[in-house]
């Protein structure tokens, strides 16, 4: 291979990285916020599930009212709002189980994660036969998604290509991570939440709002996850439905916040590291090793970042200590 | 600072009734609290003076009852509302976020600008720390904090919103005396302000010692509001106690009190690789019962744990000598200890946190040392119905019956399960770890005799306490603990409380401690 | 009424929880059951809402599921593994492990018995193969159970995540057979593995295959060790508290080891189920969701065994009769998914009024009481 193809090679790979990497990243940080709140939301890939079936559905039953006449701009902010609606739906669920009715936080985020597979898949499917076979946007929408070069700056040698040349979901997912790091460290509402989180008794005695926290930020976190689910319907499968697309990803968001330690910042090497892993037989592809064992790494790599950051565990970067705890004022 | 002020109510309490399910926690208790005033809230433990003052800081809702503040009538839904009325309180558990700083914790839940700004809270903290004479540093993790450092932060949190009505929950069971002394100048210094106090205890040498006027409750209903001046510890502890109680607990000296626990050099690190417990040596005898006094988190909980092999230990020996045989007990698994004749009885601060399983009925919970000595693969819960049986009429369990789950007893009973289930196993050794926590006095005397009954028995009993007053009055010989490490060993009858105090602050400074015992007493202290 | 209580009320928040002492096991029962209606409502009013009648949906969801002999034993052939991985899934989380990788377990399982029935099947007896395959599918799930055990006793590794990851690598493993070394040459590249040849097959009893003989037999011993035996009483104590399990004398991680080898092994036995009664060969969607199933069987049987019959059997007919409603109402199959969802999230819910009950503003408690 000559130097220039390996260049490109990796530019590739990099650049089919941050493909993969964008639905981890801000399902990640959409648990981040989840946990920051004390709610162990485990039904990420649930909540991923109805954003994915949402925003696809949005996109094309109004490109089918609307015909020839249909507005890609139109059409791909009802998407970015459809899946973000259906996703803080599923926070709002939990919120309603956990906060109010104070069910088991473990048994109800897998209890979303089968409603919300089973939501997707169910209305996917209907939309499927809905469109008579299978569902698909048109052009009209997809190319919102196309690449924006950013002025200047997409045109530096190489680093450009790779930085400043994707879809506006990647630049508003990186977004997301900066501002909700600043959110977390600086604001006052950012120090209450990691209160309420910490530790709710004293977050209460403060004069927090504890369940109106926990309300938000699962909600908001829901969202956030109902976003990337989003970009896998709409980008990752380019507008067509599949049935099972979330596949896992949702989990992975999982681990990747504890890879992460609560941290947006950390977050974005992580779902760059998992996306990469993720594509990497495309891209190196080593001769007689199957591609099933390429698709094995990152549930692998899932399972070692789970043991290593178990067997060194710090005060300050773990997990929120009233993480997966129902609070109770009255509790006595 | 207005004098003229000292006589205006600051918060007025009107017949509040406030029940738990069945339990009435407060019934029509009313009381006032002036400004200027330092006012003490007297009552035994589960005498509802916690849940009261938990109504006016917005934790709990009243079931009836008004609550005025400056004249006002008001409802107090939330701790917010509660700071909006200038009311705070400092809790008995601090209210604390471990991993952030004191100004973090501080400024918390406050309205403000969007930016926290640290370093201008920081500075308007140390503003207030001037002014009525705390040491704090702001930039401080809570976690890196000791337990006074802890009050203060709270203390500043609710001076910082501007509280003129301050409710301190049992503030000085924390502290050494000394501290105790520092936080009284303090509190002094805020009377002088012109604030409010309340101040919940039920140490009535420090109602004497810091109120102006006393409140005392009994079973959640009031009993009466007296002048400080006007009152002495008898009629206090009468109005408390609903009688005249003798409050002596029996000390007899046994003749024959052989060794049978030696701990020489024993060390353990804690999970951050501090020494939770550093160089411990003392001797536990046959008929006698040994305390550890000592700060709270000074390694009394390590020790226990170390006892019943639970905790890692660095180094060091645990000797159980019985006859003439002498046993390493370091090494060995729980229940190779357990079977050895050693019992631990934990009452941690939840009760029920080691020593009982919540949702389990009596029977299992009898039974959970035990369960293994049957053979074969299934349990036998025979033997532990007839023990649960003979626990209940023996020890006076008030419980619907055997089956009911341990979560529904009431503290006392509880209590009297844990230990109960130790003592029926006929120890050699006996560690009782707060076994009086939460009680009331009733329920603490009971458990007092039986402690002392396994003394006669020549069991030996270790007994690590909070009460300093109790434990001066029940134990032979008392073991200090300061920061991990034994700070004296001094004989109980002949010791006073302020020289247990210095012990219990000074860590290692031997000869300063030598000097001290011989100021107080002469003689006692042996290392 | 004193006028200072009256003036109190007014001021008092709406609605506010207090909790409950005890409840009657009868209007226990009878909350749960309004749940459940209340869910099948929900779902009512989601078929509506997509312009279907729910009843006769409903009723041909039974009909799908109990209106023939044929049907009804399709069913019971449904509710087998469920209950049988149910039953594993509930030692774990009697002993609060979030044992989520039953799917992965029944997957090695599976993958297990399989190289049996495909490569020994004419060394051995078939009463030894089947025998032979049973025991290693045991192992297999129980391998499958005991790393994120071991990794949670040594480091308390969080088990949810690793048991979930372990799935997905399980079935990795079994795509890799699948498309590798164990496909059949007969079907000419198309990436199948071979039927089992009829030694490696589960006799059949009442014309069911004799899995649900097992399953009978396994909830009773699995009631008896969790009701009777040490080992239960062990896991019930460090279920519900690591620390006083050790204080107890109990080896906390043996505790764990153990009880995730059974968990492992009866969800390893369901994949030999699968794959010698039912399915005849292995196949990436052996599993096919059952782990996960389980997890609501056993959860909405409160972790009991006996309990666990009924809905098992109860999901089953969900399952069953989502088939048929797909073809007569061309409702999408995963319909049996949002409906499970649902009923689990009201049976969650209803817990709460179960343990607290509401006081509204005139003092009254709400009629739950």
């Amino acid at each position: 291979m000559s130097e220039v193809g390996v260049v490109q090679t990796i530019m590739d790979f990099f650049n089919a990285a941050v493909l993969a990497a964008t639905p981890l990243l801000l399902a990640t940080l959409g648990e981040i916020l989840t946990e920051k709140s004390g709610n162990l939301n485990l039904g990420v890939e649930g909540m991923m599930y109805m954003g994915a079936m949402a925003g696809i559905s949005a996109s094309w039953l109004y490109e089918a009212a609307m015909g020839a006449a249909a507005n890609g701009l139109v059409s791909v902010l009802l998407a970015v709002a459809g899946g973000i609606l259906a996703g803080a739906l599923g926070g709002l669920i939990y919120s309603v189980l956990t906060v109010t009715l104070r069910a088991n936080q473990n048994v109800t985020g897998l209890t979303l994660t089968i409603f919300g597979a089973g939501i997707g898949n169910f209305f996917g499917e209907l939309l499927g036969m809905r469109a008579g076979g299978y569902a698909s946007i048109t052009d009209v929408t997809k190319s919102m998604f196309n690449n924006i070069e950013m002025p200047l700056l997409s045109k530096i040698p190489v680093l450009g290509k790779m930085l400043f040349s994707h879809d506006f979901v990647v630049y508003m997912a990186v977004i997301v991570a900066v501002l909700m790091t600043w959110f977390l460290n600086k604001t006052r509402v950012g120090l209450n939440l990691r209160a309420v989180g910490e530790s709710p008794a004293t977050a209460d005695a403060a004069g927090i709002n504890v369940a109106r926290y926990k309300y938000l930020a699962t909600c908001v976190g829901g969202g956030l996850c109902g976003l990337g689910g989003m970009y896998i319907s709409m980008v990752r499968f380019s507008g067509t439905w599949v049935h099972g697309c979330v596949d896992g990803r949702g989990w992975i968001a999982v681990a990747l916040v504890i890879f992460a330690a609560w941290s947006p910042a950390r977050a974005m090497i992580g779902a760059l590291l998992f996306g990469g892993l993720s594509v990497l037989r495309y891209y190196m592809p080593i001769k007689d090793v199957a591609t099933q064992f390429y698709d094995m790494v990152p549930y692998i790599a899932t399972v070692v970042v789970l043991v290593i950051t178990s067997i060194r565990q710090g005060k300050e970067r773990a997990q929120p200590k009233a993480c997966g705890i129902n609070y109770f004022r009255e509790e006595r | 600072m207005t004098p003229l002020a000292a006589s205006e109510v600051a918060v007025q309490l009107t017949n509040i009734t406030k029940t738990f399910g069945k339990v009435c926690a407060n019934q029509n208790v009313s009381l006032n609290v002036k400004k200027g005033e330092i006012l003490a809230l007297l009552g035994e433990n589960g005498s509802g003076k916690t849940t009261l003052m938990n109504m006016l800081s917005g934790i709990y809702f009243p079931d009836s009852g008004q609550i005025s503040v400056d004249g006002r009538e008001v409802v107090i839904r939330s701790p917010k509302d509660a700071f909006d009325l200038g009311i705070g309180m400092i809790h008995q558990h601090f209210k604390l976020v471990d991993v952030m700083t004191a100004t973090e914790n501080i400024v918390l839940g406050l309205r403000g600008g969007m930016n926290i700004n640290r370093a201008a809270r920081a500075k308007e903290i140390k503003e207030i720390s001037a002014r009525y004479g705390f040491v704090l540093d702001p930039d401080k993790k809570v976690y890196n904090m000791s337990v006074s450092e802890k009050q203060t932060v709270e203390i500043i949190k609710v001076l910082y919103r501007g509280a003129n009505t301050l409710i301190l929950d049992e503030p000085t069971a924390v502290l050494t005396p000394q501290e105790t002394d520092k936080l009284f100048e303090i509190l002094r210094n805020m009377k002088n302000d012109g604030k409010a106090i309340i101040i919940i205890t039920h140490k009535l040498n420090e109602v004497l010692q810091i109120s102006d006027r006393v409140t005392i409750l009994r079973k959640g209903a009031c009993v009466g509001t007296v002048q400080t001046r006007e009152a002495s510890v008898k009629s206090l502890t009468e109005g408390m106690v609903g009688r005249s109680v003798n409050l002596e607990i029996a000390r007899e000296k046994l003749n024959q009190t052989p060794d049978r626990l030696r701990i020489s050099g024993l060390t353990c690190k804690n999970a951050e690789g501090v020494k939770a417990l550093d160089g411990v040596s003392f001797t536990v005898r046959g008929g006698e019962i040994l305390g550890v006094a000592g700060i709270a988190g000074s390694g009394q909980k390590e020790l226990c744990e170390a006892i019943a092999g639970l905790y890692p230990i660095e180094s060091g020996s645990i000797l159980y000598i019985h006859g003439d045989k002498t046993e390493e007990l370091v090494g060995l698994k729980p229940a190779q200890i357990v079977q050895k004749g050693v019992h631990t009885a934990f009452v941690p601060e939840d009760r029920l946190g080691m020593g009982l399983v919540a949702s389990l009925d009596m029977v299992d919970n009898v039974m959970l040392k035990s369960y293994r000595n049957t053979k074969g693969f299934l349990v036998d819960r025979k033997a532990p119905k007839a023990l649960a049986d003979t626990l209940i009429e023996r020890l006076e369990i008030v419980t619907p019956g055997t089956s009911t789950p341990v979560r529904r007893l009431s503290g006392g009973n509880v209590q009297k399960v844990l230990l109960g289930r130790e003592i029926s196993s006929d120890p050699a050794v006996l560690v009782a770890a707060y076994p009086v926590r939460g009680l009331d006095i009733n329920s603490s005397y009971t458990v007092y005799d039986l402690l002392n009954e396994q003394k006669k028995k020549g069991v030996a009993v270790l007994f690590i306490g909070e009460d300093l007053d109790v434990l001066l009055e029940l134990c032979d010989r008392l073991v200090v603990l300061c920061a991990g490490r034994v700070s004296g060993v001094v004989d109980a009858a002949v010791t006073g409380k302020e020289q247990v105090g210095l012990l219990m602050t000074h860590a290692g400074g031997q000869a300063e401690i030598d000097a001290g015992a011989k100021n107080a007493n002469g003689k006692g202290v042996e290392t | 009424m004193s006028a200072t209580k009256v003036a109190a009320r007014a001021h008092e928040p709406f609605v506010r929880i207090i909790k409950k002492d005890t409840i009657s096991r009868g209007r226990a029962y009878m909350i749960r059951a309004l749940a459940l209606l209340a869910s099948l409502v929900a779902g009512a009013l989601l078929l509506l809402a997509l312009g279907h009648n729910p009843l006769p949906v409903y009723r041909d969801m039974v009909i799908g599921a109990f209106g023939s002999a044929f049907v009804t034993k399709e069913t019971v052939r449904i509710a087998i593994p469920l209950l049988i991985a149910g039953l594993g899934v509930a030692l774990a989380f009697k002993m609060r492990f979030w044992n989520i990788g039953a799917e992965g377990q029944i997957l090695m399982g599976a993958v297990c018995a399989t190289y049996f029935a495909l490569y020994q099947y004419q060394t051995l007896p078939q009463a030894l193969l089947l025998i032979v395959m049973a025991l290693a599918a045991m192992a297999g799930g129980a391998i499958w159970g005991l790393i994120p055990a071991l990794f949670k006793a040594r480091w308390n590794t969080n088990e949810t995540l690793f048991t979930l990851m372990f799935n997905y690598i399980a079935l990795e493993c079994v795509r890799f057979l699948q498309y590798g070394p164990w496909i059949d040459p007969k079907q000419r590249g198309f990436p199948k593995i071979a039927m089992f040849e009829p030694a490696a097959r589960l006799p059949k009893v009442f014309d069911v295959h004799i899995g649900w003989i097992v399953a009978v037999v396994l909830v009773a011993l699995v009631y008896l060790y969790l009701t009777k035996s040490k080992q239960g009483y062990e896991i019930t104590v460090v279920g519900e508290s690591i620390p006083t399990a050790r204080y107890a004398g109990m080896s906390v991680s043996r505790v764990f080891l153990r009880t995730m080898v059974i968990s492992g092994a009866l969800c390893g036995l369901t994949g030999y189920l699968v794959v010698a009664g039912a399915n005849y060969t292995l196949s990436e969607s052996t599993a096919g969701g059952v782990g996960f199933t389980a997890i609501t069987v056993a959860w909405l049987s409160n972790l009991n065994p006996i309990v666990m019959v009924i809905v098992a059997v109860f999901i089953a007919m969900l399952q069953r009769g989502s088939n048929t409603i797909q073809t007569t109402f061309k409702i999408p199959l995963a319909a049996a998914d949002v409906l499970t969802g649902l009923i689990l999230f009201f049976m969650l819910g209803c817990e709460f009024f179960l343990n607290y009950a509401l006081v509204i503003r005139d003092g009254k408690e709400k009629p739950n009481e």
